[in-house]
C-alpha cells in the first residue's frame, strides 16, 4: 500500500505517458525519419537517407539535375502565417469586447453568454463552414440583402481571401474569447477605479491597466487561434476555392495525390519547427513579465 | 462661492433599484477639515464617499467641490484622489511607478514626476522599495504606498474609504496618528469613511453620523459623544444605558423627567419636549461607592463584572432596572466592588441626556 503511495505521481501520470507516447512523440519521429526518407516511385518511402524533402521547399531540380532557387513554396508559407497572423489580429479585435460585455453581467447571465461563446462547438466544423458558403455564396442571404439596396449586384464574395478569412475568424473566436473573458474575470475592477482616480481616462486606463493586466488571457487566446489557423485546411479549400495554396493543403497534398510522403513530412517538420519558435518566444517574455507579480500575497 | 467650504453636499438622493440608499442628504465640509462619515454598513456613507469620488451620480441633488458645481464630471477630471479600502495597487508596477501614474496622467514633466514620487515614498517611510511591486509588500506596508499615490497629484481632497480596516490593531493605532499628522502637515481636506466609532473620535475635527441613508447627526467629536441628538448617533456611538422617561416640564433649560428611578430635573435640550422621551446615561458617568457622591444618588446591587485592566464593567440592577457602569481601576484590586454586594450609585444630571423616543 505504502509503496503504491509513494509511487503515486508514476502510476498516475502513466495513462497520460502513455498517451502522450504512442499519439504524439512517436508519429513526430515517424514523420521526422519520413522527412529525410526516399520517395518512392508510387508513393509511400524506402528508408534510404536522403534530404531532398528538404531541398525541394527551397530549390527546384532542373533538367540535368542541377538545383535552381525557386520560392514558391516560401510564398506559401508566407501567405499561411499572412492569413493565420490576420486571422489572430481580427480575433483579438473582435474578442476583446465580447469578452469585457460577457465580464459585465450578473454571474447567471455570465454562464449563459459563455455557453453561447462555445455553441458553434457542438456543430460540426465542415457543417459550419458550408453555411458560411451559402451565406456569402452566390444567391445567398448576403449577395441579396445587399442588392436590395442596390449595392454591389452581382457579386460573388466566395472564392478569395477575404472568403477564407471570414470563415477562419467565425471559427476561432470562441478560442480568442475564453481565454480572454477568463482573464478579464480576474481582473480587480477596483484597479480600473484607481487608474480613472488618478485622472486616467478610458485610453489611459485600457492601455496601461487593463491590457497588462489581461496580457496573459491574450497571450493565452492568441497562441490557441494562431497555432490551428497555420494549419487549416478546410477554410482555405472550402472558402478559398483552393486557388491559393496554403501549408497544411500542401502537406495534405504531398501524402495524396503528389505521392511525395518525404516532402510532405519536411513541410510538415518545417510547420513545427516555426510553430515551437513561435510558442518558446512567447512563453519566455510571458514568464519575464509575470516574474514581478508572482510573489503576490 | 464660499472659500471655506470644500466640500457641498446639497440635498443628494441616490436609489439602487428598490432600495433607497441615500435621502436627501445635504452637508458642507470646511477647507482643511479632518472630517468623517461615521456608520453602520449600508447606511449610505461609501455611496457618498464614491460620488465625491465620480464613480456615482446622484439621482437627485448635487455636489460642488470648492463652489464648483462637479455633478457631472469624470473622476479622472477631479482634482480629489482616494485611498482605497483594499489598496489597489497595481500589480504589474513598482512602487515608484504606482506613484507616478498619477502625475504622469496630469502631464507633469519628467524631473518633477521623479522629484516628487521620491520625496512622497520619502514621506511614508518607503524609499527603499521604490523599485519592488506591491506583491511583495506587507499590509501596512501596502497602505503607506496608497497613501503616498493618492497624495502625490496634490489633490484638493482626499478621500479615504476604510483605509485601517483590513490592518491589525497595533497597525491601526500608529496609522491613525500618521493619518492625522499628515492631513495636520498637507493641509488637505480629508474625507474619512469608517465604521469605527472609535476611530472616528480619535481622528476627525467633524464627524457625520450617518444612518438609514440620512444625516444623523453633524458636530464635534465630543457634541457627538456627550450629546448626542437622537436615540441612533446616543446607541452608535459609544456605549450607554437607556431608560423609558416621561418629561413632565420642559423650560428654561431645565427639564423635569419621571423615570423607574425616580423624578428629577436634568438639562434639557431641544428634543425635549412634554411626554415619552429616552434618557441616555453613559456607563462611565455612573459612579460607584464612595466616587459616588453628589448629583443624583441610588441604592443598586451589583449583578455581574467584567474585569478589562484599566477598566472593570458593572452590570447594576436597581429598582427593577439593569444599568451597565465602567470604573476606572485607579488603584489595584482595593476598591473593586464584589459582585452581590449592595452599592452606592451617582451620577452628574448634567452627564444624562434626554432624547425624543
Amino acid at each position: 500500500m505504502r509503496r503504491l503511495a509513494n509511487n503515486l505521481p508514476f502510476w498516475g501520470l502513466l495513462p497520460a505517458w502513455a498517451l502522450m507516447g504512442f499519439a504524439l512523440i512517436l508519429p513526430i519521429l515517424i514523420i521526422a525519419a519520413v522527412s529525410v526518407a526516399t520517395r518512392g516511385s508510387h508513393g509511400g518511402f524506402t528508408w534510404d537517407f536522403n534530404p531532398a524533402g528538404y531541398a525541394q521547399i527551397l530549390f527546384n531540380e532542373g533538367w540535368s539535375g542541377e538545383l535552381e532557387f525557386t520560392p514558391q513554396y516560401l510564398i506559401i508559407i508566407g501567405r499561411t502565417f499572412l492569413l493565420a497572423g490576420a486571422t489572430t489580429a481580427l480575433c483579438l479585435i473582435f474578442a476583446l469586447p465580447v469578452a469585457w460585455y460577457i465580464s459585465r453581467q450578473t454571474p447567471g447571465m455570465r454562464a449563459i453568454l459563455v455557453y453561447l461563446v462555445t455553441l458553434p462547438f457542438w456543430v460540426s466544423m465542415i457543417l459550419r463552414v458550408y453555411a458560411w458558403m451559402i451565406i456569402l455564396g452566390k444567391d445567398g442571404p448576403l449577395p441579396r440583402f445587399l442588392e436590395t439596396f442596390g449595392l454591389a449586384p452581382g457579386t460573388s464574395f466566395m472564392f478569395n481571401d477575404g472568403a477564407t478569412l471570414v470563415a477562419m475568424v467565425y471559427t476561432c473566436m470562441p478560442l480568442m474569447v475564453l481565454p480572454i473573458y477568463a482573464s478579464i474575470e480576474k481582473l480587480d475592477l477596483t484597479l480600473i477605479e484607481a487608474s480613472h482616480d488618478l485622472h486616467g481616462n478610458r485610453f489611459t486606463t485600457f492601455r496601461r491597466v487593463i491590457l497588462p493586466l489581461t496580457a496573459p488571457g491574450i497571450v493565452s487566446g492568441a497562441i490557441l487561434v494562431f497555432v490551428p489557423a497555420l494549419g487549416a485546411v478546410l477554410e482555405p479549400v472550402l472558402m478559398g476555392g483552393g486557388k491559393q495554396m496554403m501549408m497544411g493543403s500542401l502537406i495534405q497534398l504531398q501524402f495524396g495525390g503528389g505521392r511525395n510522403w518525404p516532402f510532405g513530412a519536411a513541410i510538415a517538420m518545417v510547420l513545427m519547427g516555426l510553430v515551437m519558435l513561435f510558442l518558446i518566444v512567447t512563453a519566455l517574455r510571458a514568464a519575464r513579465r509575470t516574474a514581478g507579480m508572482e510573489a503576490r500575497a | 462661492m464660499d472659500r471655506d467650504k470644500a466640500v457641498e453636499v446639497k440635498s443628494v438622493s441616490k436609489h439602487f433599484g428598490t432600495y433607497q440608499a441615500l435621502k436627501s442628504v445635504s452637508f458642507d465640509i470646511g477647507e482643511n477639515e479632518f472630517f468623517t462619515m461615521l456608520g453602520p454598513s449600508g447606511c449610505g456613507k461609501t455611496t457618498l464617499l464614491r460620488m465625491l469620488a465620480g464613480f456615482e451620480s446622484p439621482d437627485q441633488g448635487s455636489i460642488l467641490l470648492h463652489g464648483r458645481e462637479v455633478t457631472q464630471i469624470p473622476p479622472h477630471k477631479r482634482r480629489v484622489n482616494t485611498v482605497f479600502q483594499s489598496y489597489a495597487l497595481f500589480p504589474h508596477m513598482t512602487l515608484e511607478q504606482n506613484v507616478a501614474y498619477g502625475l504622469e496622467n496630469l502631464g507633469w514633466e519628467r524631473a518633477k514626476i521623479r522629484a516628487r514620487t521620491g520625496e512622497m515614498l520619502e514621506r511614508v517611510h518607503m524609499s527603499a522599495m521604490a523599485t519592488r511591486k506591491p506583491g511583495q509588500l506587507s499590509g501596512g506596508q501596502r497602505q503607506r504606498v496608497a497613501l503616498a499615490r493618492a497624495l502625490a497629484p496634490e489633490p484638493e481632497i482626499l478621500l479615504l474609504d476604510e483605509p485601517l480596516s483590513a490592518l491589525d490593531l497595533k497597525l491601526r493605532q500608529a496609522m491613525r496618528d500618521e493619518l492625522r499628522n499628515l492631513q495636520r502637515d498637507t493641509g488637505i481636506t480629508f474625507v474619512f469613511v469608517t465604521h469605527d466609532q472609535e476611530e472616528a473620535l480619535d481622528m476627525s475635527d467633524r464627524i457625520a453620523v450617518l444612518g438609514a441613508g440620512e444625516v444623523q447627526q453633524i458636530g464635534t467629536p465630543a457634541q457627538i459623544y456627550e450629546e448626542p441628538v437622537n436615540r441612533f448617533v446616543a446607541d452608535f456611538v459609544g456605549e450607554t444605558n437607556f431608560l423609558d422617561v416621561e418629561v413632565l416640564d420642559s423650560r428654561e433649560g431645565q427639564a423635569t423627567i419621571r423615570t423607574p428611578l425616580g423624578t428629577f430635573g436634568v438639562p434639557a435640550t431641544g428634543a425635549a419636549q412634554k411626554g415619552r422621551a429616552t434618557l441616555s446615561i453613559r456607563p462611565e458617568k455612573i459612579n460607584l461607592g464612595d466616587q459616588a457622591a453628589g448629583g443624583i444618588t441610588l441604592a443598586a446591587r451589583v449583578v455581574n463584572q467584567n474585569y478589562m485592566g484599566g477598566f472593570t464593567h458593572y452590570t447594576l440592577e436597581t429598582g427593577g432596572v439593569t444599568l451597565r457602569a465602567s470604573r476606572r481601576n485607579a488603584s489595584r484590586q482595593g476598591d473593586l466592588v464584589a459582585t452581590g454586594a449592595d452599592v452606592t450609585i451617582g451620577f452628574l444630571p448634567g452627564s444624562a441626556r434626554v432624547l425624543a423616543s
